[in-house]
């Protein structure tokens, strides 16, 4: 496609982006502000993951697009699409083939690689907008270290729930310092936050990116009577067995009836075919 | 004996209208003043002053820390003050929506200034909220309540229990009566004098009403236009008044 630059963005653009990036990934956790453009696409979609990855795209990339895990539903295959015609670049839905990865909520099963890089979609990167509603005070309290109030919420979970509830977009501290939100993804994926790809995460409403250096310490927080627990359904993927993996719960009729699958496609589909 | 809070001509300019000015005095350990005056007397202004809530344009408010005795709370950086503001200080606000966060449990509430000073242990922190909760009288069956289920006294000893939990050494109160009917007002008196006899604790109490400092505050500091114009013995000020205002004050409280 000759109608557009590469990947989309003009070059100034994705210039301006990579320099947030870098930033990021130089102030582990850190938000940096960025002048996120409009997207041909509405907010909510993913604009941020799809301009972060339009900074980072070669042609010489292979893409690989999830959305909550499946390679396959509308925003995985609409964002595939969209690159394929304006950066041209292949595309894949094996994890294990992709150098870049834009997810929508989850972490790839397969361990990720030092040659990759994963693209996070964020809606709210701001892990105390919900417990203190001004952005001048949450900036200074990230300035200052602040953190009480991000046990209040946790402490309120257990005096309500008996145990921690917070089930997704579960707030983690990065390298002893700044707190994060690791975007909506479930708490079962958090321990694998510490990787060896590097992770970006991309915010387009909220104009805001930031990053993980490879092999950097993500702690989720919690307390020392009620430890941070990654949770799962606790049955076994109905197609491929895997006792491991995270699950979606699919209903299948108006009976009650009901399977446990794995959430992660290119996982399920990739051990059906080693098990054939 | 060093005193803890020492004042020394403090001022605050809001444009060309003086806030409070040429404010001097010595606070020490286990001592509790009060500032009366009338609305507009600069006394909330002085207060936050002090406190760190609003930076004065003259003058050194020094506070004696724990490591490093008299620091000067207005050059010191913003963290240090923070970390002061939820250690050895605290605040009592006048309504006690300013003070609490509305929409989290009272056992939240208390166990907030524990958590910001790293208490991890969630047992721990319950079981001090619960023995806070206790000494402002509150029952251990609300604590998880939220303060909008709360009566105003209630809320306002809520806020107490916030405050006092982490063991401060100075109380900065804004009027801690304002807004609650007699009874409740006698009640919450009460819990304040017996908590500052047992804690040894040293408190600035600003408020219009006389009765509060003769109740509590060992010395008093009268307050027109943003000055100070007259300062004593509590006692001494209210039955032997010197300054034309404050005769003007002692002799406008209703006698039932």
């Amino acid at each position: 496609m000759t109608e557009y630059n590469f990947a989309y963005l003009d070059e100034q653009t994705k210039r301006m982006i990579r320099r947030a990036i870098l930033k990021g990934l130089a102030i582990p956790g850190y938000q940096v502000p960025f002048a996120s453009r409009e997207m041909p696409m509405p907010y909510g979609w993913g604009t941020g993951g799809v301009q972060v990855s339009a900074a980072v795209l070669t042609p010489d990339d292979t893409l690989k697009v999830i959305d909550q895990g499946a390679d396959d539903t509308t925003n995985a295959v609409s964002i595939r699409r969209f690159f394929q015609r304006t950066a041209g670049v292949a595309v894949t839905e094996k994890t294990t083939q992709a150098s870049v990865i834009q997810t929508r909520h989850r972490i790839p099963e397969q361990a990720l690689r030092e040659d990759q890089i994963i693209v996070y979609q964020v809606p709210i990167p701001e892990p105390l907008r919900f417990l203190e509603p001004s952005e001048v005070e949450t900036r200074k309290m990230h300035a200052l270290e602040d953190y009480g109030l991000m046990h209040v919420k946790l402490y309120e979970d257990i005096s309500q729930h008996g145990a921690i509830a917070t089930a997704y977009a579960y707030p983690v501290k990065v390298e002893g310092r700044y707190v994060m939100d690791p975007s909506p993804i479930p708490k079962f994926d958090n321990p694998k936050l510490d990787m060896a790809a590097i992770q970006l995460f991309g915010a387009g409403r909220e104009q805001r990116i930031y990053a993980l250096p490879p092999y950097t310490k993500v702690v989720s927080l919690d307390f020392d009577d009620y430890p941070f627990q990654p949770t799962k359904a606790e049955h076994a993927c109905a197609l491929c067995g895997s006792t491991t993996s995270y699950l979606d719960e699919l209903i299948t009729d108006d009976a009650g009836g009901r399977m446990f699958i794995c959430s992660d496609t290119d996982y399920c589909a990739t051990r059906v075919e080693e098990a054939a | 004996m060093t005193p803890l809070l020492q004042v020394e001509n403090l001022a605050k300019y809001y444009g060309a209208r003086i806030g409070c000015a040429d404010v001097s005095f010595d606070l020490y350990p286990g001592e509790v003043m009060g500032i009366v005056g009338e609305s507009g007397s600069g006394k909330s202004t002085l207060l936050n002053c002090l406190a760190g809530h609003l930076k004065p344009d003259h003058g050194a408010v020094r506070f004696a820390t724990r490591a490093e005795g008299l620091r000067d709370t207005v050059t010191m950086s913003e963290p240090e003050r923070r970390m002061l503001g939820r250690t050895d200080w605290a605040f009592v606000h006048q309504h006690a929506r300013d003070g609490l966060r509305m929409n989290v449990s009272a056992g939240g509430n208390v166990g907030e200034r524990l958590m910001a000073v790293n208490a991890r242990h969630y047992g721990d922190i319950r079981a001090q909220a619960i023995d806070w909760l206790g000494r402002v009288e509150i029952t251990e069956d609300r604590i998880d309540d939220r303060p909008t289920a709360f009566s105003g006294g209630m809320q306002q000893r809520l806020q107490i229990a916030r405050n006092l939990v982490t063991g401060p050494r100075l109380v900065f109160m804004d009027e801690p009566t304002g807004g609650l009917d007699v009874s409740v007002q006698a009640r919450l008196l009460d819990l304040l004098r017996g908590l500052v006899r047992d804690m040894g604790l040293s408190a600035i109490i600003v408020t219009h009403d006389l009765a509060v400092v003769r109740l509590l505050a060992d010395r008093l500091m009268v307050m027109k236009d943003g000055h100070v114009v007259e300062t004593g013995l509590t006692d001494q000020v209210l039955d032997d008044p010197q300054h034309g205002y404050t005769q003007l004050l002692v002799s406008s409280v209703l006698q039932v």
